[in-house]
């Protein structure tokens, strides 16, 4: 264990340190890069809250597009600070999570069902954004109003380096909240109902209860997660930030990863984003369409050659070998 | 306030658009029934069919029949090809991989109809005679399409009860273990009903172009629509589908001329949330 634990603080040393090694021109791309998939780790392990229970949403970017729109717009027309934003766009997620959530539990909608209502969710936000167009400047998005240079009220700081310690930072703070579910009663519970939901409730645990609890918390951190991506790119479209595009993605992410343990989102986020960069960057304006034809094929490809992940697969061949070891 | 004339109209396009839908839940539904996966992609497929038509059709300039007929059969091809390459390596996967690996054929497929054939609207143009009923225009197309739909859906509701295949296929749907037990052979039948919702994405896909324009992303447009269907409707119950199909088409079509396209849909969502607080196992399933 102590390998592990010195290994993980090299890491967060290299990480610490990682904006100032000279790359020169190469510095403020690898910094964006790592921006990013901070970022979406951080969403990635909040979906996998719910997700490694049984609860498969189809639907997160109905929470991010929440969290995204409401800071942005409250910046841009009232002049509200985003700290402040995230707290109302917090609030209104969580009422959102629970007006989805309460119905799907206590009707017992599970599996495919659930999977489809998240998706119709996550569609639905994504057309009343559009819709709004008025406010939200529709499909072709809005930007951040800018606050005229640095501006810790704002978020706004035109040194990426800002960006990455913060991301840094909130994706700390998402394997911190991933390992206190995974060491709490909670996820006892949650284990059982995602088992058998009338088992659990007979021996007593409340099945609702949890269920929208951990739902409430994993879009809450969603949310979150939208804020700080709209903050940093400083524009917000609804096809980046809402409906079954960007849902998917994360997904994709997570279950590449592996799910169930509290690095597999990181890993599998901070390959896809590492794949569709790289597409990106070789097709560049040519060819519009291909890169992601190759990550959809990659993605389907993935699916049905690593159903555990990549991390979860690595993990399992360690364990066949260990035994092995302490044999020979 | 809105002319009663308009909301007239407006719900008779939506029964006549409700017919389209039901026959793409339907061939969703059939799948998921037997199968047990949702095609999450389903509605892309159609997508495919609808260019293979334009083409056809628009293109190379033959009769729009022909054009049906091979979307029908390219559907039937497609639905196999997605049975045999993606679904049946994942059959025993846990659910979340199964819906994923049919997402990441609707990330394939939206953007390779993208990279082929770019991001521009492309629609068949017919020649049909107009009518009209109380003063109200009623696009023939629509009025074609509803009724090749119903025929289309009585087609497949004999083939289902009136054949030996489709008596399979409805075993299996209701006990899949059982059905093994008895000798038969799923396989075979997960085959043939992945042929069959496929050709029914090809009817769709050709019912659909003569009304709207193709494009990549025609599948998102209409397949979150087509799920809260099947989901309104119970997974896997036709009966069911067919009769969400039409409340859902009535009030996205109705509200969408009192307010907009986009709030249609919406407030579809809203009904939708609300159906399910009421009957949860779908409009037609027996209270427990």
């Amino acid at each position: 264990m102590t390998g592990t634990r010195a290994l993980g603080l090299l890491v967060l040393a290299v990480l610490a340190v990682a904006p100032f090694i000279p790359m020169g021109v190469m510095r403020e791309y690898t910094i964006h890069v790592l921006v990013q998939i901070f970022i979406w780790s951080f969403i990635g392990g909040a979906w996998s809250l719910m997700g490694r229970f049984g609860l498969t949403s189809l639907g997160h970017g109905a929470f991010l597009g929440l969290g995204a729109y409401t800071t942005t717009l409250l910046w841009n027309f009232f002049g509200l600070t985003p700290w402040l934003g995230a707290v109302v766009a917090v609030a209104l997620t969580a009422v959102f999570a629970v007006i989805v959530a309460y119905p799907c539990s206590r009707f017992q909608v599970l599996g495919h069902y659930f999977a489809l209502v998240t998706l119709a969710v996550g569609e639905v936000v994504r057309l009343l954004i559009i819709a709004e167009r008025d406010w939200t400047g529709g499909s072709l998005g809005v930007t951040v109003k800018p606050a005229g240079g640095d501006s810790l009220l704002a978020l706004q700081f035109a040194d990426k380096r800002v960006f990455y310690y913060g991301a840094l930072a909130l994706w700390l703070v998402g394997l911190h909240v991933w390992w206190r579910v995974d060491r709490s009663m909670a996820r006892s519970a949650m284990e059982a109902i995602g088992e058998d939901e009338t088992a659990a409730a007979s021996v007593g645990i409340h099945v609702t209860r949890f269920k929208v609890g951990i739902t409430v918390l994993s879009a809450v951190l969603t949310a979150i997660g939208g804020v700080a991506y709209a903050q940093y790119i400083s524009y917000v479209n609804p096809d980046t930030l809402a409906g079954i595009g960007v849902s998917l993605r994360i997904v994709f992410a997570v279950v590449l990863g592996g799910m169930y343990s509290m690095l597999g989102p990181s890993v599998g986020t901070a390959l896809t984003i590492a794949l569709s960069e790289y597409l990106r960057v070789l097709f560049g304006v040519k060819f519009i369409g291909m890169a992601e034809t190759i990550y959809g094929l990659l993605l389907i490809l993935f699916i049905i050659f690593l159903p555990a992940g990549i991390y979860g697969t690595v993990r399992q061949f360690l364990r066949r070998r260990r035994p092995a070891a302490v044999a020979a | 306030m809105i002319d009663p004339l308009f909301l007239a109209e407006a719900a008779l396009n939506g029964l006549l658009l409700g017919g389209v839908l039901a026959l793409l839940a339907l061939g969703l539904n059939l799948i998921f029934g037997v199968i047990d996966i949702v095609w999450i992609a389903y509605v892309d497929l159609v997508m495919i069919c609808m260019y293979a038509v334009y083409f056809i059709v628009q293109v190379y300039g033959w009769p729009i029949w022909v054009g049906g007929l091979a979307s029908v059969a390219l559907g039937a091809v497609l639905g196999l090809g997605v049975h045999l390459l993606i679904i049946s390596p994942i059959l025993t996967s846990a659910p979340v991989n199964q819906l994923l690996a049919t997402g990441g054929l609707l990330f394939f497929l939206q953007s390779f109809a993208t990279f082929l054939w770019t991001t521009d609207h492309r629609s068949v143009r017919l020649t049909l005679p107009r009518l009209e009923l109380f003063d109200m225009p009623i696009s023939v197309a629509r009025l074609v399409a509803f009724t090749l739909s119903i025929l289309v859906m009585l087609g497949l509701y004999l083939f289902l009860t009136r054949t030996y295949i489709g008596t399979a296929i409805r075993a299996v749907s209701q006990d899949r273990e059982a059905m093994a037990l008895m000798g038969a052979n799923p396989q075979r039948v997960y085959l043939v009903t992945s042929a069959v919702g496929g050709a029914m994405a090809g009817v769709a896909a050709a019912l659909l172009i003569i009304q709207y324009a193709v494009h990549p992303f025609f599948g998102a447009a209409f397949g979150p629509i087509t799920f809260m269907i099947c989901v309104l409707g119970g997974l896997g119950n036709m009966v069911g589908a067919f009769v969400a199909s039409f409340i859902m088409s009535e009030v996205i079509a109705v509200s969408g001329v009192i307010w907009s396209t986009e709030m249609g849909y919406v407030i579809a969502f809203v009904v939708f949330i609300v159906m399910i607080f009421v009957r949860p196992g779908g409009i037609l399933a027996k209270r427990g």
